[in-house]
Order: structure tokens, then C-alpha cells, then sequence
């Protein structure tokens, strides 16, 4: 069991928390045409790197999201913060 | 006798002899023993039968390393299926039975499957039972294959204790190497924890005449009483079986045999292995056969528990660590000659009992070997870890390479089998450094499998792989070692290859002429021995699991005889009264079209979205178009993933301007509110947008029927009551009991219906008013049952249980927004894809069956004649007290089109025919919903 580091709780179990994507994922915007085969792409096509990704994830307990780096291959997290931070 | 008990001192207690018996037969041994070291002391050397050819099989080693002897236990009435005989604890009163082996392990009837072997090659059950199907072969191939069976009964109690634990040090081994790493660690002011799977630490030393000028069992002493006075914890009788991402250790703590070991979630700051190193078999003809043992657990078995394992020994090694056990079992009266492996090819003679030895033309009798082809070091830890591994060419063997994080291998785990260098490197690492590369006075002659040798050579005991089952997996071209294991499952039984793996990576890497560092290790997994599922499982079921949600009103409804149960996780009445449950629930749906039912509806989610962006976002979370909702006002609508399927329904009300409240469907408050949380910090300004979950916070109490208007007007509330100053879909705000109390006019019965939502501590006052004045006007309590079967007469669906993960809006009627909503939405481009578009949809339909026939049954598919196919499947059923008659809702293809269709619904086999129909059975005019 792998331990988080939410940036507003501190270290927690991974249970408590949910994967809500990769970053830097963004809405196309839905009032114009979109073609289907990007629309496909946003809503299945994941990077799913070796190594360094950065990804959102929700602590269930506290509601909040944040961004989390963390490489795929050692487990190790390398980093998280707020994803109001991470916008700024 | 060949092995039995000598008056050596050992770890047993002779004043204390137990009873047990083993195959039907009685024996006795002392408290102390395990079953292995109990049944040699009594001269059994046979102990089980080999998996797939049944060969008679003895103990090799004398702990985890043992992949032959295992057995059924049971006590006090209990069994307990494949427990190995080297571990498991003697206890008064077992009876054994050896697995795999009928009527016993001496005389196993199906023994005649060996004389087959020739055809019973790896992948021989496979290619064989190709034809004409495998599964028509595989239950009685199952059948004759496997190990011991499980027993059907519960083991009542059997329930395992969790246990989560941190520490700064945790040592695993304790042996010399853990014992004095320990002792660093705690004396140098860490928080230590020293685990080690035997019930006495030690480890080998036991063996050893004397450690540091004293003798082992005072060294031992004073190690463990140094470590417990500077507050280290010692476990013993504690596997750590597995170790898990971020210094996660599982240990499984043994209690008494028979109850579920305790698990202990360690998280440790840092690790030291101090696992040790097993013997490795020699291959060589007949290795299998009883009386053929590793040297180490001979050593073992005569310093734990005093038994001598065969009188005259052969000691057949190529390495330095011989020369002790050699003079320990003279000492102990063995008559003993030392063979060297690479004079010659060595063949076991004898059947059930060894008889002898060959090598070349020279034979010797004999009633035990005693091999060893050189030491394994336990990496398995340091391998779940991702530690890696390098070839040591001095030591044969692969030794702890790049250490993982936060941890160190110390000791013959490390390759010092020397006991100073082995404790040197433990005291090093105990005090938090990493010791260099020791120097070893260890010295080998390589010894590995020889492709091509004669006779039957066994590579894996416990699964009966031979030498030439791994040529064959060679020859077909499974030369990768992970091929190699799936194919021949070498390494695969329940002691994972401990004996096995490294005599299958040599003997693979000598049939290719390769090195063997380049073939390679198959990965280690946990658990490192095998542990009860209940362990993983632990207390945590029913309530532990899963708490429910309880009512403020639970009381009220346990007073008026309400039938609790469990309805999408909290505890709510499911009807009222006692007696025929479905009589019940028909007297209210009768109740509640009569006169009205007052139904408890306070799961229903209260997620209230505030805030200056709170219209767009609700507009953006909706199908629906929200804004055009004025204040006081109420709209029904749909939430989609961005699939553009279904996820929720429900009202959303407008308090004012910049405040809504979500009433999403009872089960689904936490998925919504974490989808809400998601989108208002991801894609919006959180500081414009906030949510609030006030589900669990108020109350809400559903007086539904044509009666609904009269009981409020018996609580006297501020409030317009006739149906132009207060019609369907708005909301009015008043007080209760100088409380607020919010009144919305919606409904799912499709009656006239208010919902009254207040504070939840001022539910029972509220509740007891709405009895009172319903019950003057013969209205009652009604139960979530009843309001299933109200909102299923009306085509009212439940997400979920009427729609499946592929429903989207318009395939329940709701196609506008679809068409016409001019922003964006969640989904909204989902809707107007290939698939969303296609004319063969699911849509929701009603389905009525001809007069006089019983419900159809939910989930029973409604199917095409020709070629025979699944249009969809009927979601909802009842019988409607209403109407007199069943009803039912289902999700059927095109099925706006076929309304009238008589179509065939299959069923288990039975076939019946139903007519397709619009959803709504009753009042379909929606005359009493606007009354």
C-alpha cells in the first residue's frame, strides 16, 4: 500500500484517495464542432508514461484535488501540490 | 529405526510428550517438535506423494525450504488443508494425513501413475486432451492432480487480527546476523522491531557449539534481553511474507495452531534482511527419494528438536560449509563417509527408504544422503522490494546487487556465511551504515545439472519436474524463464520454487550453453510462504466494512414495527408491520393512492451549490437547461458522464439567485459529490463555486397521495397551500416549530406530493405531527418497497437499476436538451456520436403481460425469434395493487418503435410472451400529479 501526500492532510493510505486523471488534459470546447476521432482522444486516450507522470488525484476525505508527481516505475512520489498552485 | 530422537539438548521440551497421529497410525513426540521432526523421531520418513506421479516423498529440509511434506491437519474437529509438516507446530491430539495420497503415504493407491511417467512429460495433459475439447478432459485431470481438499465447513472464529504498525528499524531474521543488527539498532536509540518466523530465535546457531566464548543459547539470551531493554519488540513465530510498495512489510504473526495468524501492516523506516541462505539440491538420479535430505536441515533437526535423520549418512557436498555438519552428526552417533559430487554420476538406490548410494562403479549402503549443491541466500524480500541481484562467481550464487530504498542485507543473506564477517556487516548496518563487500572463507566447486545425464532427475520436488522436462521446454523453444516456469510449472507449487528455481535456471542455462546470470530469475511475488486468505480478510465484513448510514428517524420506524434493511447503505424501512411482507407493501401502495403514504425520504442527497458561478456550473453539471429556472422553482433532470450516459436523476431546486440544491438519488450522494467537487476545481474558479453536502444534515419527510394537501393543512404551516399559489415543481420556505422547514411540491408516485426537509434534529417532531394528522385521515406510513412499486406504475425509473452504463437521455424520452441546449454540458458531445445516433438503441419501454399471467421475472430477456437474438431485458417488476395486474419496465432495442409489438421473453429456459407499452401505467394524463 503506497502512502500519498495530500497537500492539505499530509501523508495518507492510497485508499483514501482517487486517480481523476492525467494533467494537462483539457475540455475541448463543446459549443463548437468537434471532430469525433478528438473527442475519442479526450475521452480515452491516456498517456500512460514509463517513469515521470503527473497526474490529478482527489483525497476522498478532504474533497480536494491535487496534482501528484510521481514516477510509474519506482512508485516513488516526487511531489504534490494544490492544483490551484499548479494553475498559478 | 533410521532417524530417531538422540539425548542431544535441543529445543524440545521432554518433559512434556504429546500424542498424535499421523495416516491412521498413533505416535508421540514433545512439545517443541514439528510434525516433520516428530515423525522422524518415530522412524517415518514417508511423508507424502509427489503431485502429478505420486512417488513416495520424504522431508528435504527442515523449515519453508521443505517442498514434500504436507499434510491435513486437523484438531478439535477442525481441518485445516495443506499445512507443511516442517512448520506446523506438533500440538496434542493432531491427526495428520499426508495430501495427495490415499489410503497413505506409504501405500498410496494411485503410486501406479509413476510407471507412466515416460508419457506424463511437461505439457503432456495439454497436447493430449487437445481433442476433441480440453475443458470436457480438465475436471477429472483436476481431480487426480491437486494437493489437499479443502474442508466445507466454516471455521467458526477463524477470523484473523489486524494490526497496523510503524517502526524506524525493522529486522527480519534472528539468526546471528539479525539478533546483532538488532541489538545495534536499539542500542544506538532507534525504534526497533525484530521478527523471525521460528517460535525460538536463532536461527542456525543452534547448531553451533559456541558463539562468541559462549554457548549459543546465552548469546541468544542476552541478545534478545539487550534489544528488549533499549524498548525493541522482538515477534517471533512471525513470517514477513511480502514487502509492498513505500516500505510496506506484511507480517503474519502465528498464533496457536489452528487460529488465523495476526497480520501486522509494518511500515518501516528502514529494513534489515537478515534472512539467511538455503541449501540447494543436487540433481542427480533419484534425488526424490525419502531419505535424500538437504545437509542444513539435518543440522537443523538434530540441534532444534535432537533427532538424527539416518544412522549411516552419506554427505554428499561441494562446499566448506560440510565439514561442520560432518563432525555435529558423528558426534551424535551417525556413521558417516563424504562424497564428492564431481567424481562421478551419483544415483539414490532404493524405493520407499534409501538403500544406498552409487557413483561410477562404486556403491556404498547407506540409509540417508545428505546433499548440497552449494547455498541459496533468501533474496526473496529484496526482490519485492525491486532490489536487484548480481551473479557472484565465487559463491555461485545471486547475492543482494543495487539496494531498494531504506533497505540492507546482512549476513548469509549477503553472502557471509562466515559467522564474524555475518556479524560485523549486522552490527555496521544496525548502527545505520552499509557495510562493504565482505571477504568469505566459503568455497565451492560449481555444481549444476548436467543436460543429457541418464536416468530421472528432479529439478522441482513438489511439482515433478525432471531435469528432462526442462530439456523438452528447451527443445519447443520455452528458453525464456518466464516460458519455462508456465510451461513445465517449475516453481510454481506452494513453496514457489525455493529448492527448485535455481537448479531450473542452471539446468536451462546449461541446455543453452548459456551463462547462467544471462538466463535470468523469474519475479518474486509475495507472500514468501503460503498465508490464509482469511488473513488479508480480517474482521473486515458487514458492519466493519461497510458502516450504514442511519436515519434520524430510526426510532420512530422501530416503533411503529418498520422491517429495516439495507437499501443503498443506509438502514431504512423497507415496509411496515408484521406478517406477509408482500401483503404489507400492498396495503401501502393501496394507502398511498387512497388516502396518502408518508414515506421517510431523508437519504435523498441535499448537495446545495452556492456562489456567483453557481449557475453556470450548474448549467455546465446538468443535461437540462438550469438557467431559465427561476427562484422558488423546481426542474427534473439528468446528470451524464462524459460518455453521455445516465449517471444520476433527480430535482434540482432554486433557493435564489446564487443557490441550488441537488437532490440526487439516495445511493448516489457521494459519487455525485465527489463528480461536483471534481469539475468545480478542475475547469472553474473554486473561489465562485461552493458545495455543500447537507444529505446527512436534514431530514425529509414525503407525504404522497390525494390526501397529501389535507395533512398539511393539519400542521397549520405559514404556507399557501391550494395548487395555484403553490403548484407542482416549486418550493416554499416556512418554519416548523421555529425551525426552517423547506416544503418542495414534487413527486414520485404520481400523486400529489410534498417533500418537508428540516434540520434533523427537529425530524421525530415533524414525523410524529405528519403521523398524527395523516393517520385522522387514514393515511400511514409507507416503505421504500411500496415506493417502488408507486414509481414503477408511473414509468419512474431508478439509475441503474433501469438503465445500464450505455443509456443515455433520449433513450428514456428526454431528448430535447439533446437537440436544442445552445451551451456546452457534461457529455454533450457524446450525445451526437455513431453510436449515440444509431436507430438500434435500448430504450426504455413498459411491458405488459397477457390477462391472467404471473410477473415477469426482472432480468429475463425479451428475444428475437429468427436468428435468435437478445432485444434487451425487462429492469423493473411488479404486481401493481393498483391496476391489478403485474407490470414491468424494460430496456429494449428501438423499443419507442415497437410499442404494441408482442414479443418473446426468455426466461431460464421458459418462454412467455409480453406486449410492448408505454412506460406509464397509471394516470398517463398526470391528472392527480397536477390535482
Amino acid at each position: 500500500m503506497q502512502i500519498f501526500p495530500c497537500p492539505f492532510c499530509g501523508p495518507r493510505n492510497e485508499t483514501e484517495f482517487h486517480f481523476a486523471g492525467e494533467l494537462g488534459k483539457v475540455r475541448p470546447a463543446t459549443a463548437e464542432k468537434i471532430a469525433a476521432p478528438d473527442w475519442a482522444t479526450y475521452l480515452y486516450a491516456q498517456r500512460n508514461e514509463k517513469g515521470l507522470v503527473h497526474e490529478v488525484w482527489m483525497h476522498l476525505t478532504c474533497s480536494e484535488l491535487f496534482v501528484m508527481e510521481r514516477d510509474s516505475v519506482t512508485m516513488q512520489v516526487l511531489d504534490t501540490r494544490s492544483l490551484r498552485e499548479d494553475a498559478q | 529405526m533410521t532417524s530417531h530422537r538422540t539425548s542431544r539438548v535441543a529445543l524440545i521440551d521432554r518433559l512434556q510428550p504429546l500424542r498424535f497421529s499421523f495416516d491412521g497410525k498413533e505416535y508421540q513426540g514433545y512439545k517443541g517438535d514439528t510434525l516433520a521432526s516428530a515423525l522422524l523421531a518415530n522412524g517415518v520418513r514417508v511423508m507424502g506423494r509427489s503431485f502429478k506421479y505420486h512417488r513416495p516423498r520424504g522431508p528435504w529440509g527442515a523449515w519453508v525450504d521443505d517442498p514434500n511434506a504436507i499434510m491435513t491437519v486437523t484438531l478439535n474437529g477442525r481441518t485445516f488443508p495443506n499445512c507443511p509438516a516442517t512448520t506446523t507446530p506438533l500440538v496434542e491430539g493432531m491427526q495428520a494425513r499426508a495430501v495427495n495420497a490415499w489410503p497413505s503415504a506409504a501405500f498410496d493407491i494411485k503410486s501406479g501413475l509413476d510407471v507412466f511417467h515416460r508419457w506424463l512429460s511437461a505439457g503432456f495433459y495439454y497436447k493430449t486432451f487437445m481433442w476433441p475439447n480440453w475443458h470436457l478432459f480438465e475436471p477429472m485431470i483436476r481431480k487426480m492432480a491437486g494437493l489437499g481438499d479443502i474442508s466445507r465447513d466454516v471455521l467458526k472464529g477463524y477470523s484473523a487480527d489486524q494490526v497496523f504498525d510503524h517502526c524506524q528499524v525493522l529486522v527480519i531474521g534472528g539468526g546471528a546476523a539479525g539478533l546483532a543488527a538488532a541489538r545495534a539498532a536499539a542500542e544506538a536509540g532507534k525504534g526497533v522491531v525484530l521478527v523471525d518466523d521460528h517460535p525460538v530465535l536463532g536461527g542456525g546457531l543452534h547448531q553451533m557449539p559456541e558463539i562468541e566464548g559462549i554457548a549459543p543459547a546465552d548469546w541468544i539470551a542476552e541478545q534478545a534481553s539487550a534489544i528488549t531493554s533499549a524498548g525493541g519488540r522482538i515477534l517471533t513465530a512471525t513470517t514477513a511474507f511480502g514487502v509492498y510498495d513505500h516500505g510496506l512489510v506484511g507480517l503474519a504473526e502465528n498464533g496457536p495452531f489452528g487460529t488465523a495468524p495476526r497480520l501486522h501492516r509494518m511500515r518501516a523506516e528502514r529494513i534489515v534482511l537478515a534472512t539467511g541462505a538455503l541449501d540447494r539440491p543436487i540433481t542427480f538420479t533419484g534425488n526424490d527419494r525419502p531419505g535424500v535430505m538437504s545437509v542444513d536441515g539435518a543440522c537443523e533437526y538434530l540441534a532444534r528438536y535432537g533427532v538424527l535423520v539416518g544412522r549411516r549418512i552419506a554427505l554428499v557436498s561441494n562446499n566448506s560449509l560440510a565439514d561442520a555438519a560432518e563432525v555435529m552428526l558423528k558426534e551424535a552417533g551417525a556413521q558417516l563417509i563424504r562424497l564428492n559430487p564431481h567424481d562421478g554420476p551419483l544415483q539414490a538406490l532404493g524405493g520407499k527408504q534409501t538403500k544406498g548410494i552409487s557413483q561410477g562403479s562404486q556403491h556404498h549402503a547407506v540409509d540417508t544422503i545428505l546433499a548440497s549443491g552449494g547455498m541459496t541466500p533468501l533474496v526473496h524480500l529484496w526482490r519485492h522490494a525491486g532490489g536487484k541481484l548480481d551473479w557472484c562467481e565465487i559463491r555461485q550464487a545471486l547475492l543482494p546487487g543495487t539496494a531498494p530504498d531504506g533497505m540492507v542485507a546482512v549476513g548469509a543473506v549477503n553472502g557471509a556465511f562466515d559467522l564474524d564477517v555475518s556479524l560485523s556487516e549486522a552490527r555496521t548496518a544496525g548502527a545505520g551504515k552499509t557495510p562493504g563487500v565482505s571477504p568469505t572463507s566459503y568455497g565451492l566447486a560449481a555444481l549444476w545439472p548436467d543436460p543429457g545425464s541418464k536416468g530421472r532427475q528432479w529439478i522441482d520436488f513438489q511439482h515433478d519436474v525432471t531435469l528432462k522436462d526442462v530439456e523438452l521446454a528447451a527443445r519447443e523453444n520455452y528458453v525464456s524463464v518466464e516460458h519455462l516456469k508456465r510451461y513445465t510449472t517449475l516453481g510454481m507449487a506452494s513453496d514457489q520454487g525455493k529448492t527448485s528455481n535455481m537448479a531450473g535456471l542452471a539446468a536451462m542455462a546449461a541446455v543453452q550453453g548459456r551463462p547462467l546470470p544471462e538466463v535470468g530469475t523469474t519475479t518474486f511475488r509475495p507472500p514468501f510462504v503460503p498465508v490464509p486468505l482469511e488473513m488479508y480478510h480480517g474482521h473486515h465484513g458487514k458492519q466493519l466494512w461497510h458502516p450504514l448510514k442511519r436515519l434520524a428517524l430510526e426510532p420512530q420506524h422501530r416503533a411503529a414495527e418498520a422491517a429495516l434493511g439495507e437499501y443503498g447503505g443506509w438502514l431504512r424501512p423497507g415496509w411496515y408491520g408484521r406478517g406477509k411482507a408482500k401483503n404489507l407493501i400492498h396495503q401501502e401502495v393501496l394507502t398511498a393512492r387512497t388516502s396518502a403514504g408518508i414515506f421517510d425520504a431523508s437519504p435523498l442527497g441535499k448537495i446545495e451549490v452556492l456562489g456567483p458561478d453557481a449557475e453556470a456550473f450548474v448549467n455546465f453539471i446538468y443535461y437540462n437547461t438550469i438557467s431559465t429556472l427561476k427562484p422558488g422553482h423546481i426542474r427534473y433532470g439528468f446528470m451524464l458522464t462524459e460518455g453521455g450516459s445516465v449517471m444520476d436523476d433527480g430535482v434540482i431546486a432554486r433557493l435564489d439567485q446564487n443557490r441550488f440544491v441537488i437532490s440526487c438519488s439516495s445511493s448516489h450522494v457521494d459519487s455525485v459529490r465527489t463528480h461536483l467537487e471534481a469539475w468545480r476545481q478542475d475547469g472553474n474558479d473554486p473561489d465562485r463555486i461552493f458545495i455543500h453536502d447537507l444529505t446527512q444534515h436534514w431530514a425529509t419527510i414525503t407525504v404522497a397521495g390525494p390526501k397529501a394537501r389535507d395533512i398539511l393543512a393539519a400542521l397549520a404551516l405559514d404556507v399557501d397551500l391550494p395548487a395555484q399559489e403553490f403548484p407542482h415543481m416549486t418550493l416554499r420556505e416556512t418554519r416548523f416549530d421555529d425551525t426552517p422547514l423547506r416544503i418542495a411540491r414534487v413527486s414520485f408516485t404520481g400523486d400529489l406530493s410534498y417533500e418537508l426537509s428540516i434540520r434533523r434534529t427537529k425530524a421525530p417532531a415533524l414525523w410524529d405531527a405528519v403521523v398524527k394528522a395523516g393517520v385522522a385521515l387514514e393515511a400511514a406510513p409507507i416503505g421504500i418497497e411500496a415506493l417502488s412499486i408507486l414509481r414503477a406504475e408511473k414509468g419512474y425509473i431508478m439509475v441503474g437499476k433501469d438503465t445500464d452504463g450505455e443509456t443515455m437521455p433520449h433513450d428514456l424520452g428526454f431528448g430535447i436538451p439533446r437537440l436544442k441546449k445552445p451551451v456546452a454540458f457534461i457529455g454533450d458531445r457524446s450525445l451526437h456520436s455513431d453510436k449515440a445516433n444509431a436507430s438500434n438503441r435500448k430504450a426504455l419501454v413498459g411491458l405488459a403481460v397477457p390477462t391472467g399471467d404471473t410477473l415477469l421475472p426482472t432480468g429475463a430477456h425479451l428475444v428475437e425469434d429468427t436468428p435468435p437474438r437478445s432485444l434487451g431485458y425487462v429492469t423493473s417488476s411488479y404486481d401493481s395493487p393498483t391496476l391489478g395486474h403485474p407490470i414491468a419496465l424494460g430496456l429494449v432495442e428501438n423499443g419507442a418503435a415497437r410499442i404494441g409489438e408482442t414479443v418473446s421473453v426468455w426466461h431460464l429456459g421458459d418462454i412467455r410472451k409480453a406486449t410492448i407499452c408505454a412506460p406509464c401505467a397509471f394516470d398517463p394524463e398526470g391528472e392527480r400529479l397536477n390535482a
